[in-house]
């Protein structure tokens, strides 16, 4: 059953770079997570996790994240996946700096 | 320095190409990431947050130019232009991409480095005293034994698969600058009589569950370090929780054991293992000595530097802080800080690493250091050569004279970088560092180490820190416990902690509160803020931490 309080996107690393990564409504990955598909079911986001970490051998360390759904696209509730969204805070280094969507 | 013999070279060399397989087979799909995962922990190379990250090794802090020259290569070609000294005398680089690390390995077999066993369940790089060879106040060097370690530990089929990591901390000084006393062993050199032998501290560390180590054997003759060890690591390899990670380390082993068994059971082993060694170890170890000579010390007048330190206000701030007494008089060891308010602690650009390489060719008898406070050291310089080491490092922005005072911070990369952050520890060095800089009270405060930790598994070292500051995730939110009276010396202590954290927003002005309670409460400019802690105890900081609490209200 969707339940507005469950809200998640499904993120990880990508193989050769390391860069952060998020599941498209496609089924593909995407460096933006704007461009991230929203979970509001537990059941389906469950099951593609389990597709993404059983099939996508270029992507590693796949897991749910909590974001919200907001008009502009999925948003970060946590901190830690705010950090991830732009990359580190001493350098512009990371997506802050190569803002650009490259297939993985 | 010790150089590769061509034993070494062969297993460095077959190491990589083993490892550049490995990576080919991933890349491919051949393996899986949870089949990888452990191959490239072996070889140092960790997934962070945003990027992979190679924990380079730079056994007991000690350094050439050509290695750092190399380390400066690797970060251009293949990083983003510098890398991070940590606290263990490794280097990370933050951004190598997994197709390149093996040529950055090769890069590294190239001058003797290499990144093995600076992560996994291994005997991790053993450090030392970064003053070694050069301090005035060594008994003896103790590079020659830490080196010795090295090659015992690398690659020992006994020790790759134990409950958890195993850090080792050699030290040639009464004074403690290895924070020997926070690792699973701690060695010292001492002297009973006419004889050198190691004092041998187990069951020291940090991180969810801070100890001071404690004293196993007083004396330990120096020929039987190497099957002592053995026994130690072995007895524990086989006691070890291996059930429970939080549990595993020696120091929950000796906790629940008792020193007296383990003592037991060490000698017990230590009966089996010593009649192994019959004196190879031995052999090997002298000719590591040799390795080790004391350099061919230049013998020059210091008349010059005597005027330009009478001349120039800021060099001769610059030698009151930042060089310490040498084992030869005409002799100083300069401390590099990569602490300049602002900068992030421990980074070097690789402009930077060039600078500093070619000054320590110059003027270091090509030696460098690192230290666990992440700095660099360059351990030989006549005193007629430091003022163009100082004028060689100000225009790289490495003349910054702050060694050992409020704003040489020690900083894990925390959640800028770390995939097990809880917090970041970064920004919070950097604001410290700008708001004591803006305060101009620096060098009025004296010495004071603050430790920041961006989680609870202590690589800043917090609980050691005179102030130490750990951050953590509470409810969403990030959150800085502050502990005080903390000593990463001889006289290592925990730190207490205050109570009830702060936020981002306001750490930094509770620091300065602290640190202002200090200035009023210490009885002349000569009393550390340590010493203050320990007369007055923590009542006063906490009051001034907490004015709501102390006046009866909720502090929250």
């Amino acid at each position: 059953m969707p339940s507005k309080s469950y809200s998640k996107v499904i993120t990880a690393n990508a193989l050769l770079n390391g860069d952060v990564i998020y599941l498209n409504a496609k089924g593909g990955w995407t460096r933006q997570h704007s461009n991230a598909k929203i979970f509001h079911a537990k059941k389906d986001a469950q099951a593609a996790l389990n597709t993404a970490t059983a099939e996508a051998s270029h992507v590693v360390g796949a897991y749910l994240a909590d974001f919200s759904d907001e008009d502009a696209g999925p948003k970060p509730t946590h901190f830690r996946e705010v950090f991830r969204t732009k990359g580190p805070g001493n350098y512009f280094h990371g997506k802050q700096a190569e803002a650009k969507n490259v297939s993985v | 320095m010790y150089q590769y013999n061509g034993f070494d070279t062969a297993f460095l060399k077959e190491r990589n190409l083993q490892f550049r397989d490995q990576v080919q087979r991933r890349i491919s799909g051949a393996l899986s990431e949870e089949e990888f995962k452990p191959l490239r922990l072996m070889n140092g190379l960790y997934l962070q947050l945003h990027a992979y990250m190679l924990r380079v090794a730079i056994p007991y802090g000690t350094l050439n130019s050509a290695q750092m020259t190399a380390l400066a290569s690797i970060a251009e070609k293949w990083d983003k232009g510098y890398g991070h000294f940590t606290t263990r005398q490794n280097i990370q680089f933050n951004w190598p991409k997994l197709q390149d690390v093996p040529d950055i390995l090769d890069a590294l077999a190239e001058v003797e480095m290499h990144a093995i066993q600076t992560s996994g369940n291994t005997i991790r790089n053993v450090t030392a005293d970064h003053f070694a060879g050069a301090a005035a106040d060594e008994i003896e060097d103790p590079r020659p034994y830490a080196e010795l370690l090295r090659q015992w530990s690398t690659d020992h089929p006994e020790f790759q698969f134990m409950p958890r990591k195993f850090k080792i901390a050699v030290s040639g000084s009464a004074k403690d600058r290895a924070v020997t006393r926070a690792h699973d062993i701690g060695l010292l050199l001492k002297k009973r009589g006419a004889e050198i032998g190691f004092e041998v501290i187990i069951g020291g560390g940090l991180g969810r569950t801070p100890m001071i180590g404690k004293t196993l054997c007083d004396f330990l003759p120096k020929s039987d370090l190497l099957p002592y060890v053995e026994a130690i690591v072995s007895v524990w390899n086989l006691l070890g929780r291996r059930d429970n990670k939080y549990k595993s380390r020696i120091k929950i082993t000796v906790h629940e054991k008792g020193l007296q068994e383990i003592q037991r059971l060490v000698l017990q082993r230590f009966s089996e293992l010593r009649p192994q060694f019959k004196g190879q170890d031995q052999t090997f170890l002298n000719a590591l000595k040799k390795a080790f000579a004391t350099p061919a010390w230049i013998d020059t007048p210091t008349t010059t530097f005597h005027e330009n330190y009478a001349t120039y206000p800021n060099f001769k701030s610059w030698v009151d802080i930042n060089t310490s007494p040498h084992r030869n008089n005409d002799y100083a060891i300069a401390t590099v800080s990569l602490k300049t308010p602002g900068q992030t602690p421990g980074d070097a650009s690789s402009a930077q690493m060039r600078v500093v390489a070619q000054l320590a060719k110059t003027y270091s008898h090509d030696e460098l250091r690192i230290s666990h406070a992440q700095n660099i050291v360059l351990p030989h310089v006549h005193k007629s050569h430091l003022f163009a080491l100082y004028n060689g490092l100000y225009p790289a922005g490495l003349a910054t004279a702050n060694a050992g005072l409020i704003s040489d911070i020690i900083a894990c990369p925390g959640m800028d970088y770390c995939a097990l952050a809880t917090a970041r520890s970064i920004p919070v060095a950097q604001e410290i560092a700008l708001r004591f800089k803006a305060l101009k009270l620096e060098h009025d405060i004296g010495p004071l180490q603050i430790k920041i930790s961006g989680c609870i598994n202590a690589c800043g070292h917090h609980h050691v820190g005179h102030i130490g500051i750990l951050g953590l995730d509470r409810a969403g939110v990030e959150n800085y416990q502050i502990t005080l009276g903390g000593d990463a010396t001889e006289t290592a202590t925990i730190g207490e902690r205050a109570g009830p954290g702060f936020d981002a927003s306001t750490i930094v002005s509770a620091i300065e509160r602290v640190v202002f309670t200090y200035l009023d409460l210490r009885l002349s400019y000569l009393e550390t803020f340590i010493e203050t802690f320990r007369r007055v105890g923590a009542p006063p900081f906490k009051a001034a931490l907490y004015p709501d609490a102390s006046e009866g209200k909720n502090a929250a």
